[in-house]
């Protein structure tokens, strides 16, 4: 039986909280606000092409995975590093469960695929499959990734 | 987006009206479930339903204004794509009824050119997705008794009263 794609503000009402988390440990507070517009604009823009059996928050965190690398992107071409601790509020809202200061740190040091394999990983949950896609990848290079992410993660953190 | 909807308050309630560019589409009472209506709005129209935070201006002040007496014939831009060909004759005719008049099944029926008879124009007036604003509840029984509403009998005998069809010595409902 196929499922009729949910109105969009039903949508976007259950995926706000994960979309906003991911892209905060992506890009950090101060540019997850425009990143989130960006990103839920240019889904409700698509939304009537998806297919009724989609996947619809690895379809979100696709586009914001990509805004977020927009974002990384012109900060780069800015010349400031990736993780600003002065612009991102340790927040108890925003944080993942057992978030630091220096587990952030070494988030935002990874990188890139890893970074968006652990960021996609924690906070939105994701099998590997989901995170390939997302990323745009085979599964097993995301599974790499993920391992290889939390692999450096574990080592910055208790060195 | 395609389709917006916010809340209206009303001597009923909070209704929900959902609007597209052509118009209001959707007005419904308080006891309808918001994500039922919501979800037939997906999928009947479009997926592209967003949550505005009021409703269009005309479509407030009008209806403020039918509620308390001031206004006798709704203005405002009406989207018709939840009505099927039947309806549209049905509730065509309905909407001609003047404010503070009556007919019956038969006769909207007979209007419509419904040869199925009064109970498929009473299917297709309880059907109706705008009500209030197409007046559904201006047809009665012939022989006056209320009939059905969708938004239950004492909201009709309300509307009526309010129109002066109905006065409440003359209330003919049993």
């Amino acid at each position: 039986m196929s499922r009729a794609l949910p109105p969009f503000q039903r949508f976007l009402d259950s995926e706000r909280d994960v979309v906003w988390r991911f892209l905060v440990a992506s890009v950090g507070r101060s540019e997850a606000d425009d990143c989130f517009q960006e990103t839920f604009i240019s889904a409700l823009r698509a939304y009537p092409r998806l297919r009724s059996d989609s996947n619809l928050r690895a379809w979100v965190l696709t586009i914001a995975h990509r805004k977020a690398l927009d974002a990384h992107r012109g900060r780069a071409r800015r010349a400031l590093p990736v993780a600003e601790p002065a612009a991102v509020q340790n927040d108890a809202t925003t944080s993942m469960p057992e978030h630091d200061g220096e587990l952030w740190d070494a988030v935002g040091e990874l990188p890139e695929r890893q970074r968006s394999a652990v960021t996609l990983r924690f906070m939105a949950d994701l099998p590997h499959r989901e995170i390939a896609a997302a990323i745009g990848c085979s599964e097993d290079a995301a599974r790499r990734s993920l391992h290889e992410g939390l692999a450096k993660l574990r080592k910055a953190v208790t060195a | 987006m395609d389709v917006s909807y916010a809340a209206v308050d009303s001597p009923f309630g909070s209704l929900l009206a959902a609007s597209t560019e052509r118009g209001l589409v959707r007005l419904a009472f308080p006891e309808e479930d918001v994500d039922t209506v919501l979800e037939r709005l997906a999928t009947r129209l479009s997926p592209r339903i967003v949550e505005a935070p009021a409703a269009p201006q005309p479509v407030l002040r009008e209806l403020d204004e039918y509620f308390s007496g001031q206004r006798r014939e709704f203005e405002i831009d009406l989207d018709w794509s939840l009505i099927g060909p039947f309806g549209r004759r049905v509730l065509q005719v309905t909407s001609e009824i003047p404010y503070g008049g009556v007919l019956s099944y038969s006769e909207v029926a007979a209007e419509a050119g419904s040869p199925r008879g009064s109970r498929a124009a009473g299917n297709a007036l309880g059907s109706n997705p705008i009500p209030i604003v197409i007046p559904c509840h201006r047809v009665l029984r012939t022989g006056g008794s209320l009939g059905g509403y969708g938004g239950g009998l004492d909201r009709k005998r309300w509307l009526l009263e309010l129109e002066g069809a109905l006065t409440p010595r003359l209330d003919p409902s049993r």
